[in-house]
């Protein structure tokens, strides 16, 4: 089918000059550039798009704009599906392949709907009542429940496509290009504000892209066209089409979609622009124009096929010349809809009845009566026929109240129902912006209130539905927000003008009776989840009488548009059923976003690679061309260990660790936090900091510090050396760099303001090579260094400074693996050329690199702790058993007082200890927790009451067997004493020892 | 995303900050300290669904600690003054 | 009327005309012999269990809005037993094993789904903290079970197949008795239950001020007059701090917002709930077909219950990293829940320094799992004056001993 048949032919904002193809369900179609795919597929007469969720009951499209409830379809294949995209959003582009989504086997014959028959057995909330039996088998049920959810199927690729991000800052944010936005943007950008105009469609106009209307005595689409032309003159003026305003956050931050090539075909998008934008907007001053929602009424039937709302089929009529049916019928409470029955008139669609729920006959109708239509006053359609498309409404007369029917009813013959129950302001971003709504009750509507932000709204979203005052109160808004920016003087100079219009009130009717008993009615509130005025009535019935409890119990408003359309019927039926005003009911909150937001819109270009960017040491690419295996550690990558050929992790680490104790390795230590401490009173901060005194370390000397919590516990631990009189260098662990600092930084700004001393961060300047074990010293004196590296000279805990291979550098004689260590710190620069020299001068084979895996099992050998790793935040210096180095000559520090907590003092705390396990060969999980040694094998049923648990476990080769440090409650007075670790199905017994496994006096450190 | 003007730096996004928390909070003298003022120190905290005082850090700019006033429930930002000084007349 | 399919069929011949108010709304008396401040999970089931199981009948909740919808209607609806700590893992435990038989119990379908959650490690320091945490449920009786990423893959196929991930995939942990429950019908079904054994449910009662009389608490005064009460139970979550002032008290309580979001509906395409700790993730999928998506708490104590935009930011990065097919999914809803976090992020249940008031709070991010278990051994606590031995360790005199119960610490992780 290619001759569009429903396509008008003259009028609209579309190009007939060109065609473009589609597919809907498979079926080829054609359409126009300018089109939406529900414009084209109306065109194409085709009405049937999709299911409802609960029911599968026939949809069609109902409104021609974001709001959209019923029109949802699959976009696209494989990599590039959106699941469920509203027709009306989706700008129609050559190629665009479209499928209905919740029907199974095709949409015309859908299955699922047999459900719709047991409908009068499934109310709201029917699922809490039933699934009950027998007990604890509700999962059996709800196997079946989840396949029947849920709308589209999500894609099973990866999206191929890209996002991007942008901030940006404006005076005057106006949101909605309709004629208040473009009137307030013009203001507001002629008074010489910054100016952002943001509009979902891709064109500006708004209403007046489909109303026939003058503006300044001329068409009013010639006066959009010279507004935005002005306005593309002006440097300081953006404007955004494409783009939905999605989130109003505090402080004037704006969230707006920008859809990019989302209106594209993949191949003309071309790979090169990104799919969507998300722009963060700070604005000083926003405008909301964001317009007004039509309502359905809510009738029996109320959801065939044909049903469209009366503001839609003038858009489709004027904007898209397309004709969205045959024989209509108008049924409305309000004036507006007679303007779609001027564009119906002009279509030459027959128009078989008005039906106008007020009992007066109004002014707006006089014109068309002289056209010969007819206008039934005081009538309401009651009811709508037909099985997947409308075939016939049934009109009769309401009675005064509108509670009931005042005569008989008819049937008029129709393939079209233009239906409205007057408008909604669009309140949803004012509501986000923390604004508080007001119930107008000549509207029926909930209209902005005060504001609270700086921010005013204008036009049909401020309850002004006449052209004149949209435009006038556009105009002035935007002049007042580009005042209170310092624009202008806040005066309207040249507003656009209109004829006003006089609008007879509407006549609120939130529930249209029925002359079918309530049994077999069918009025819907919300068309995507199957909510029905019964289904409220229910609600409040049971007592799920407030708004939000009658909204989660019938799930009303809860789909993809979030209720744009139905809530505020859904609000007004709950307010009639529990005999309260609508505004005592209260309305929900709207929450962000406007519309929905694709993910991959909101984590922009933190994907891939660039989702938290791996952090390199100077010397990363060195280890990965020798094969490290590397695990994370902080941000960074650490080479675990350097497989040769044939090797395992274990025969690596062996190898690692034995080089170490034999000969002489390499290890890349840039990762370590180093903090340059510089200032008169840098000793008071060690002092304050650490748990021990730091007055008597002399020049070119180190010591071990412990940082603790305020509230007692370990937290950090380092070396730190004294370069000149006021000059430190602190090392931490790896984790804790930019805490500790952080953690510094806080104490010298807020509590001891009064200390001369500063910190610098200098973690990435300076690059740190370990160079260790016995043979170190050769090494180090074969690649040269003017620093006296004599035992004598150059003991432990000593630093120099002087050069190394003729490279700048400090050298500190600390040691976590035990052995004779020279810590070589250079500019990053100089790191690679001296990690090379020092491989050299090792010897081939010789000179082993270690990774962070040996390090550990060294490091255990000894029983130097790891923070974070036998520690966890709950642990003091004396549970590591680390009182030595806890002064008490030092009136405070950080974590001192409390030490003398009562749970603190304790003596029966978890302590650290080693483990040696009564099978040598076994090696204790890490984790694994400690219990009092059972008799026999095994440990019984839980609970069983538990002691401590393994913090490091290692397979020594050092020892030649397994070691383990643990925290074990009370076990420094438990030395020698056996426990069991529970292992899955036995216990495995082991000794508690001192933590010091090798060379506990140290002897290899003064080598 | 609160708007956070920084005394040092200007107005910037609260992305870049950090907030320490309850401001003008005073350490006790540890040896004077009962356990009761100890741990009221340690754990408890104002919570107040009002003006709150607190102290942020722009972390990713000066890295300068400094005093907010902010309303807990409106998240409006009454006042910023430095490290040190008394919140302006009229917070408080 | 008992809730089944027969009542259901019944009532449906009878057009839904006949379905009795789940409970009443009564007008509040002049005097309770309990009465609990705070209408959510918690407040309800305190409740439910006082009447059932201490014969307490003569008890009113009050709500200053309506039911459930403070954190009760704000959380990702998981609910697992599986934590570190002894003390934690018996409450937690004790509450999972409640959930197992409770909508039968209550007569209403909590849509309690024991799916499993899955909890991953990407670093050998977090699959040592998994195997410890998994020695000590095991030895505290609560089931889990270690997987390999082989058997993640089978669980969760859709996990993240970029061959040279940030974080590679070393393990995880699966407590197949967790899962989700539907967070308001626990609201629901407990004042129904609460309310057919007599007590008194009272929405948009707003408490004002609580009066006290020497050292003991006597009454509540509230937006629809005062309401004497021989004991006074406050169950508010992130509100605690603000209802315990009115007495005069402070709590080690920090309201934070915790921000939530959910995705489109679609069709089954995750099974089970998965969390990670270092690729911050927690997420299910809801019975609708929703991705129910938790988000790290806010850094500033506010009330709003608006999250900061930042923190979705995050957390969306963290999801499309683990779950890479989900980036053209879109997401419909985003809201939050003021959180009540303590310094060791584990609850405080008990008696307060004023005699007749008690408190329930500092759940903190994880209250929802806790509901039934909460009220039943609150209920205990209020009714004998005397500590649930599961909740003794949970009092505020922990803060003074500094016997805490550190949840939070063993997130550390250094080299």
């Amino acid at each position: 089918m290619t001759s569009q048949p429903f396509r008008l032919p003259t009028g609209g904002r579309i190009d007939r000059s060109r065609r473009l193809a589609f597919t809907f369900n498979g079926q080829r179609y054609e359409g126009h550039p300018g089109d939406s795919l529900a414009s084209a597929l109306l065109a194409n007469g085709v009405h049937l798009v999709g299911r409802s969720f609960k029911y599968h009951r026939p949809r069609g499209i109902m409104s021609a704009g974001i709001e959209e409830t019923n029109a949802l379809v699959r976009v696209g294949s494989g990599a590039r599906i959106d699941p469920a995209q509203r027709a009306t959003q989706i700008e129609l582009y050559a190629g665009l392949a479209a499928e209905s989504i919740n029907c199974w086997p095709s949409l015309a014959f859908d299955l699922g709907s047999t459900i719709d028959r047991l409908g009068r057995f499934l109310p709201a909330g029917f699922y809490y009542k039933t699934f009950l039996w027998p007990g604890g088998r509700w999962m059996f049920y709800e196997r079946f429940i989840r396949k029947a959810a849920g709308l589209g199927e999500a894609p099973r690729e990866k999206d191929p496509d890209r996002y991007e991000k942008r901030f940006d800052h404006c005076d005057v944010l106006v949101v909605g290009g309709g004629p208040a936005g473009l009137a307030a943007a013009y203001a507001a950008g002629r008074a010489g504000a910054r100016v952002v105009l943001a509009d979902d469609q891709m064109e500006f106009g708004g209403q007046l892209l489909w109303r026939e209307v003058r503006i300044d005595g001329g068409p009013a689409l010639s006066w959009v066209t010279r507004a935005i032309s002005e306005m593309e003159g002006m440097p300081d003026v953006r404007l955004l089409p494409h783009a939905t305003v999605c989130g109003y956050y505090d402080h004037n931050f704006l969230t707006i979609l920008e859809r990019v090539t989302d209106h594209l075909s993949p191949a003309a998008a071309g790979g090169r622009m990104p799919r969507q934008r998300l722009w963060k907007l700070r604005a000083r001053e926003v405008v909301l124009a964001t317009g007004a929602i039509e309502r359905p009424l809510v009738f029996d039937n109320n959801d065939l096929p044909g049903i469209m709302l009366a503001g839609a089929v003038q858009c489709y009529l004027l904007r898209y010349g397309a004709r969205p049916g045959a024989r209509a019928v108008i049924f409305t409470n309000n004036d507006s809809a007679y303007e779609t029955a001027a564009a119906l008139f002009d279509a030459k669609v027959p128009l078989a009845a008005i039906v106008d729920t007020r009992a007066e006959p109004v002014a707006a109708a006089a014109k068309l009566r002289q056209r010969g239509l007819n206008v039934l006053f005081g009538h309401a359609v009651v009811a709508a026929k037909g099985r997947k498309h409308l075939s016939a409404v049934t009109v009769a007369p309401l009675d005064e109240g509108g509670g009931g029917l005042a005569g008989p009813t008819r049937e008029i013959a129709c393939d079209l129902l233009c239906v409205s129950g007057g408008w909604s302001p669009a309140v949803h971003l004012f509501s986000q912006s923390g604004g508080r709504l007001e119930f107008d009750p000549v509207l029926g509507a909930f209209l902005p209130g005060a504001a609270r932000q700086a921010m005013r709204s204008a036009g049909a979203a401020a309850g002004a539905f006449d052209l004149a005052a949209c435009l006038a109160g556009g105009a002035a808004a935007g002049a007042t927000a580009a005042q209170r920016c310092g624009f202008g003087d806040g005066q309207v100079r040249r507003a656009p003008g209109a004829a006003p219009t006089a609008a007879a009130p509407p006549r609120p009717l939130w529930e249209v009776p029925s002359p079918r008993s309530a049994r077999r009615n069918r009025k819907f509130v919300d068309l995507q989840n199957d909510v029905t005025a019964a289904d409220i009535a229910l609600a409040a019935r049971e007592g799920y009488t407030s708004v939000e409890l009658a909204k989660r119990y019938t799930t009303a408003g809860m789909g993809l548009d979030q209720g744009k359309t139905g809530n505020i019927n859904a609000l007004a039926i709950l307010a009639s059923e529990t005999a309260v005003a609508i505004p005592a009911v209260g309305t929900t909150t709207f929450r962000p976003p406007y519309v929905p937001m694709t993910f991959g819109a909101l984590a922009g270009r933190d994907v891939d690679d660039l989702y938290e960017p791996v952090r390199k040491t100077p010397l990363t690419d060195w280890h990965a061309a020798a094969g490290a295996a590397f695990e994370p550690v902080g941000r960074w990558r650490r080479p675990m260990y350097y497989p040769r050929p044939g090797e395992d992790m274990a025969k690596a680490v062996e190898r690692e660790c034995r080089a170490v104790r034999d000969g002489v390795a390499l290890c890349d230590a840039s990762t370590l936090g180093k903090i340059d401490i510089q200032g008169p009173d840098a000793v008071k901060l060690l002092d304050r900091v650490y748990t021990n005194a730091w007055g008597s370390l002399a020049i070119g000397a180190c010591r071990y510090g412990l940082m603790l919590r305020e509230d007692g516990m370990v937290f950090d631990d380092g070396v730190t050396a004294r370069l000149a009189e006021h000059h430190y260098l602190m090392t931490t662990t790896t984790g804790h760099a930019d805490a500790v600092l952080s953690w510094l930084e806080e104490w010298r700004q807020c509590e001891w303001a009064d200390l001369r001393v500063y910190l610098t961060a200098v973690t990435t300047h300076w690059a740190a090579i370990m160079l260790t074990g016995p043979k170190a010293r050769a090494v180090l004196a074969r690649v040269g260094t003017d620093i006296d590296i004599d035992r004598a000279a150059f003991r432990h805990m000593a630093v120099r400074q002087g050069t190394v291979a003729g490279l700048p550098a400090r050298i500190f004689r600390v040691s976590f693996t035990g052995e004779l260590t020279f810590e070589i710190n250079v500019p990053a620069s100089c790191a690679l050329a001296l990690w090379r020299i020092l491989m050299i001068a090792g010897g081939d084979g010789e000179i082993t690199p270690i990774g962070t895996e040996a390090l550990h099992v060294l490091r255990a050998e000894k029983g130097y702790i790891a923070v974070g790793h036998d520690t966890d935040g709950t642990v003091t210096p004396a549970d590591l058993g680390m009182g030595w180095i806890v002064s008490n000559a030092k009136a405070d520090f950080i974590g001192k007082r409390s030490q003398s907590l009562a749970d603190l003092a304790r003596s029966d705390r978890r302590q650290f200890v080693g483990l040696l396990t009564d099978n040598p060969q076994e090696v204790l999980p890490e984790g694994a927790q400690i219990i009092e040694a059972p008799t026999g094998s095994s440990y019984g049923r839980p609970p069983v009451p538990m002691i401590g648990h393994v913090t490091s476990s290692y397979l020594s080769p050092t020892l030649d067997r397994s070691i383990a440090l643990a925290l074990i409650a009370g076990g420094h007075r438990r030395m020698g004493e056996v426990v069991a670790a529970a292992l899955p199905g036995r216990a495995a017994r082991a000794k508690i020892v001192s933590p010091r496994f090798y060379d506990p006096d140290g002897a290899r450190l003064n080598d | 995303m609160l708007l956070i003007h920084c005394p040092w730096c200007g107005p910037r996004n609260e992305s870049e900050f950090a907030c320490g928390g309850e401001g003008h909070i005073q350490r006790p003298d540890p040896a004077m300290a009962h356990d009761e003022v100890w741990v009221d120190y340690l754990f408890y905290r104002r919570n107040p669904k009002a003006l709150h005082l607190e102290r942020w850090v722009h972390a990713q700019g000066c890295r300068r600690w400094f005093n907010v006033a902010r309303n807990t429930l409106t998240h409006e930002i009454r006042a910023v003054y430095r490290m040190g000084e008394k919140p302006p007349e009229g917070v408080r | 009327m008992r809730y089944s399919l027969f009542s259901l069929v019944r009532q449906g011949l009878n057009d839904h005309q006949q379905w009795p108010r789940a409970w009443r709304d009564p007008q509040p008396k002049p005097a309770y012999d309990v009465v609990i401040v705070g209408g959510g999970g918690h407040g309800l089931a305190t409740a439910y269990y006082l009447a059932k199981e201490h014969g307490v009948t003569n008890v009113a909740v009050l709500e200053k809005g309506s039911l459930g919808g403070g954190n009760t209607g704000r959380n990702t609806t998981v609910v697992r037993s599986n934590y570190l700590r002894d003390d934690s893992a018996r409450l937690y435990e004790h509450s999972l094993k409640i959930w197992e038989g409770l909508s039968k119990e209550l007569n209403f379908n909590l849509m309690f789904s024991q799916r499993g959650m899955i909890a991953l490690a990407h670093t050998r320091h977090e699959m040592h903290e998994m195997q410890r945490r998994l020695a000590a449920l095991r030895l505290n009786g609560v089931d889990s079970e270690m997987l390999t990423p082989a058997e993640l893959r089978r669980w969760v196929p859709i996990l993240n197949p970029r061959p040279k991930p940030r974080y590679e995939l070393l393990g995880g942990m699966v407590q197949r008795r967790a899962g989700t429950a539907r967070h308001d019908a626990v609201a629901w079904g407990f004042a129904r239950a609460a309310d057919a054994r007599g007590v008194d449910i009272i929405q948009n009662c707003e408490v004002t001020g609580i009066r006290r009389e020497g050292g003991r608490a006597v009454g509540v005064e509230t937006t629809r007059g005062y309401i004497a009460a021989a004991k006074i139970a406050v169950v508010v979550a992130g509100h605690a701090s603000v209802v315990m002032a009115m007495a005069g008290l402070r709590l080690p309580i920090q309201s934070y917002p915790l921000q939530a979001l959910v995705s489109e509906p679609v069709k089954p395409i995750l099974d089970t709930v998965v969390m990670s700790g270092l690729i911050h993730v927690y997420v299910s999928q809801s019975d609708k077909g929703e991705l129910v998506v938790g988000a790290a708490r806010d850094g500033y104590v506010s009330y709003a219950q608006r999250g900061s935009f930042p923190v979705i930011e995050d957390q969306v990065a963290a999801l499309i990293e683990l779950f890479p097919i989900f980036s053209r999914l879109r997401f419909l809803r985003q809201w939050a829940g003021i959180v009540d976090v303590s310094p060791d992020l584990s609850p405080i249940i008990g008696r307060t320094p004023v005699e007749n008031l008690f408190v329930n709070c500092g759940w903190g991010t994880g209250g929802f799992k806790a509901t039934p278990g909460s009220g039943h051994v609150f209920a205990h606590t209020i009714a004998g004056g005397e500590p649930h031995p599961l909740a003794a360790p949970f009092g505020l005199d922990r803060f003074t001993t500094g016997r805490l119960i550190d949840e939070g610490a063993a997130a550390g992780v250094a080299h």
